[in-house]
This record gives structure tokens, sequence and C-alpha cells, in this order.
């Protein structure tokens, strides 16, 4: 699944073609907290991430098609560029969160939330459920205007592999 | 005779804007538009918009719309709603009908034509039944009006308005079954067909429906997958099992009123079609009327707003309410952000398209 290029024909970048862009950068296993990862790898004119990051972090630069490119050893975790990203572009990792869990932190923008605790179904860039994981915080704050942060854990295993979770049914 | 200085006919993104920007030079302005509501399509935007702080980047397109009203409001700008622009005449003289009763002709010193777009059909078998529709009257249904067209989905066309709506549609708890692309390659930012592939949504590019099936309503599609030449191959058929066909397959700009008031036609592929003649000011052939967003070649709501700003400007600039230094200094400040957002690898080509509508002129 993974030998090509696949953003312009299904939809989501492969690993390969993520890992051929410089500015895809996933922390390893030594970094103590989790920061930002971001997946921009088109130049569209768009820079909120770098406007909205308070350590200057990310960097876009004057002309805004320039992708982002982003400084994990400045970066705090705060997530308020997975908020801004217009393309809900950025989430936080951390690879180990214990020895057994990674972390993440994802934008989400459907109902219903899913609440602290709740066991969810966390999916890859092709919507494929990869794992289960445990939500460990909601945060939905005035700042981040409508879109909710979803923090969990999961597998280490599919560490790079998981990026969001599966949307909830109404009821 | 009503008398004013500036008509803007439209609304929307480009339209508010090119009235705030006219009347904050101190120009009387009037907006017409044969909608309930101002505001155009931004109302229906529920996404953040890109762009930079400049371009209120970040921010969701119904607050924007909001934003505007309010500023709109504060300028004194006066709006008449349900008012629809029947015909321009001796370049200065706006005929309009209100409440669909109510006929009356606007003397203006300068006509802004914000007129917007309208959406391209596909026409298939079974392309009349109930549950086929525009993209954007799917968008109306879900952020307007807040009913779901459907619970399943099949989209035409990947496109920033296909893939955008598509997410919307998720948002408003329907399926969406597939996005299905006759191109080779999806169209729209791949941020946006990201989102929505992670939420299981799978794209097919090179096909396309080749049938609705049903008989009061639609009960399946029938897909195909296209060869080089985009012709069905048969044997590729397959069923999906949907309420619903949005189509996303591009927009017309909305120029009948230009071209029946006089305004020179120039052909641009990449903009849509046939769209009026304009210089860098936004103005026409004809020296009273100006033009601003879609009609002007489609783009999208950042850029409409900008091109809106650019010619409230010269519109107000034209009838003396500038002094040139001032009018200098905001004509670059917008055609700075209006460059910004026509760069990149898909900016670039609508950057040229409108440098060679510009350079039209001169030959």
């Amino acid at each position: 699944m993974d030998t090509e290029k696949r953003l312009k024909t299904t939809g989501a970048a492969s690993l390969t073609e993520l890992h051929a862009t410089k500015e895809y950068i996933l922390p390893d296993e030594r970094m103590q907290h989790p920061v930002a990862v971001i997946e921009c790898i088109e130049a569209i004119p768009c820079n909120p991430c770098e406007t909205a990051c308070p350590v200057h972090a990310i960097t876009v630069g004057s002309e805004i098609t320039n992708l982002p490119v982003i400084d994990i050893e400045k970066c705090t975790g705060c997530g308020l560029c997975v908020a801004a990203c217009p393309g809900l572009a950025i989430y936080l990792k951390q690879k180990n969160y214990t020895k057994d869990l990674s972390y993440i932190a994802f934008p989400f923008e459907y109902v219903p939330l899913p609440e602290v605790g709740q066991s969810v179904n966390m999916v890859d860039r092709f919507g494929l459920v990869v794992c289960e994981g445990t939500v460990i915080k909601v945060v939905k704050i005035k700042r981040f205007d409508r879109t909710a942060i979803i923090h969990a854990s999961y597998p280490v295993e599919q560490y790079e592999h998981v990026v969001n979770m599966q949307r909830l049914a109404r009821n | 005779m009503v008398e004013r200085d500036i008509v803007v006919i439209g609304s929307g993104p480009a339209g508010l804007c090119a009235a705030i920007e006219a009347a904050e030079a101190g120009a009387k302005v009037l907006i017409v538009d044969e909608n309930a509501k101002p505001g155009g399509q931004l109302f229906k935007q529920i996404h953040k918009f890109f762009g930079s702080r400049e371009h209120r980047a970040g921010v969701r397109g119904i607050d924007i719309g909001t934003l505007l009203l309010k500023q709109a409001e504060e300028l004194n700008i006066e709006v008449w709603l349900n008012t629809e622009a029947c015909g321009i005449f001796d370049q200065d003289k706006v005929w309009v009908v209100r409440d669909k009763h109510t006929s009356v002709t606007i003397h203006a010193k300068r006509i802004i034509l914000a007129t917007g777009a309208n959406e391209n059909a596909v026409n298939f078998p079974g392309w009349t039944l109930p549950g086929v529709m525009g993209a954007g009257a799917a968008q109306t249904m879900i952020n307007i009006h807040r009913v779901l067209p459907g619970q399943k989905i099949l989209m035409i066309g990947s496109g920033n308005v296909g893939v955008i709506v598509s997410y919307q549609l998720l948002q408003a708890g329907a399926q969406v079954k597939a996005v299905v692309e006759a191109a080779p390659q999806l169209g729209g930012y791949g941020v946006h067909t990201a989102k929505v592939r992670r939420a299981g949504v799978p794209f097919y590019t090179g096909h396309t429906v080749l049938e609705a099936k049903g008989t009061d309503h639609i009960e399946s599609a029938v897909v195909v997958k296209l060869d080089a030449a985009w012709k069905p191959i048969a044997g590729t058929e397959f069923e999906l099992d949907v309420d619903t066909i949005c189509i996303a397959a591009g927009l017309t700009p909305a120029v009948e009123l230009a071209f029946g008031a006089g305004c020179r036609s120039v052909n641009s592929p990449v903009l849509g079609g046939l769209v009026p003649w304009h210089d860098e000011t936004m103005r026409t052939s004809l020296s009273s009327i100006y033009i601003a967003g879609d009609v002007s070649g489609v783009e999208e709501a950042s850029t409409a707003m900008e091109e809106g700003r650019m010619a409230g400007l010269s519109a107000a600039q034209s009838l003396g309410y500038l002094q040139e230094k001032r009018y200098r200094t905001r004509f670059e400040a917008i055609n700075h952000n209006l460059l910004a957002l026509r760069s990149g690898m898909f900016g670039q080509k609508r950057r040229d398209a409108k440098k060679a509508i510009v350079a039209a002129s001169k030959g």
C-alpha cells in the first residue's frame, strides 16, 4: 500500500510519499512529550500554523505557499497549531507515552464527541481501523473555534499509522 | 429615478468587500441582491479558510460573513434584498425588480458586478431523478436549512468544492459512499482529500457515473472506469448503494448582466470559460462597469474578497473619492494579497490566467 504516490489518486499520502518530504518529521522515542507533526506537503497559500505558534517553532516564511517546517526541539506541544490549521493537517504525537503506548492529540470536528476514558477505533490515513485507543482528554475551548482536540493513547506498534479516530455513530 | 454613486450587484464575499472598500472611501453605495439574506455563499462555508492573517485565514466563512455584514452596517451601506437585477442600460442604468413586484431603474455612476457563478451539470441517464443535485445545493441544505439531502451520498468531482462538501456532509451525519473523479488525478487540496479519506471515504479517479437507477428517487448509481480518452470501459461497471448524487463539476461565471450591458468578453478555460475582459483594477471594457469575484473568473472566496476590495477601491477612485497616494497604497496592498493567494502549485495557473485576461486588452 505504501510503495507509491497516493495523495492525488487515493486522497491520502502514503508513508513513502511523506518520508520523501523534509517537512514530515515524526518524533522518535527520545522525545519526552508530544510535539506537532505536520502533514502539509502541497504548496497552498496558507500560514495560520506559523501565526498560531507562541514559541515560533513553525516557519512558513514570507511566501505563504512555502511548506511549514517545524523545529520539534522548540515545540512545547501546546496544540494551538492543531486547531489553527484550516486543513486539519496537524496532530501532536509522542512515541512512548508509556512503554507500550503512544500518544496522539488530533483535531476532530464531528459529533458526538468521545468521552474521556472511552475506547475508540483509531484509524490510519486511509480510514482503516488499525487498533483501539483510549481517550485521555477532550479539549474544546473557545480559542479552538469549534474544533475539538482529542487526546488518546494507543499501542506503540501503530505509532506512525494512526492519525485520527473513527467517527462515532449518532444515536 | 433613484441615483447612487455606486451600485453593487450581488452581496457575496466580492460584493460585500467592494461595497465596504468604496464606502470607506466615502462613496454612497447601494447593494442589490436577489436573495432574502445577504452574504452569498459565505454563510454556507462552515470551514476555516486558508490564506494568511490579511485574508482572515483560520476564520470560518460564516464568521467572515457576519463580520462583513457588521462592517457594511457600520458604514451605512444600503442593501436591497429580494431585488433582481434584470439588465443594465446605457452603461449606467440598472433595472431591478424588487420583491418580484416593483420595477425600479437606478442611475449609477459606477456599477460593480459581483454576480458569482453557477454550478455546472453533468448529465447521465437518471440525472433528473429526485436526489441528483449540485454540491452547492446539498451544502445549502445542510448548512443553511439543516436538512440532510439523503443518507448515502455519491459525490461527482474531487475539486475543492467536491471534497469540502463531502466533508461537511459527513459532519452533518450522512455517509459519503464515494467520490468519483473523471480525471486521472484528484483536483482538490491534498489536506481536504486526506481528511475525507481518513473518514473512510474511497476516491475513484478515472471513473464517472454511468447511470442513476430508481423509479421515483435514486436507489443506486452505476459507476464505470474511463480509458485514457475518457470513454467508459465495458465490463468495469459497479453499483453503489446511494440515495443522493451530488455534482461538483466546476462553476461557470454568471456573466449575463455583463454581456447584456456590452462588456467585451475573453475566453479563459482555466477560470471557467467566457468572462468579461477586465484590467488589474477590475474595470471592464465599459468604463463605468467593474467586476469582482467568480464572475471575473472562478477562484475562491478569499480571492473574491480581495478582488471586491480592488473593484470598490478603483470605482471610488474614478469618482474622485481618493487621493492618489492613498489609492496607490491600497492598490499595492490588495494586489500583494491577490498575488499571495495566486501562488503555489494550485495558484500559479490562476495567476497566469488572470494575467492573460489583462494582457488581452492591449492586443
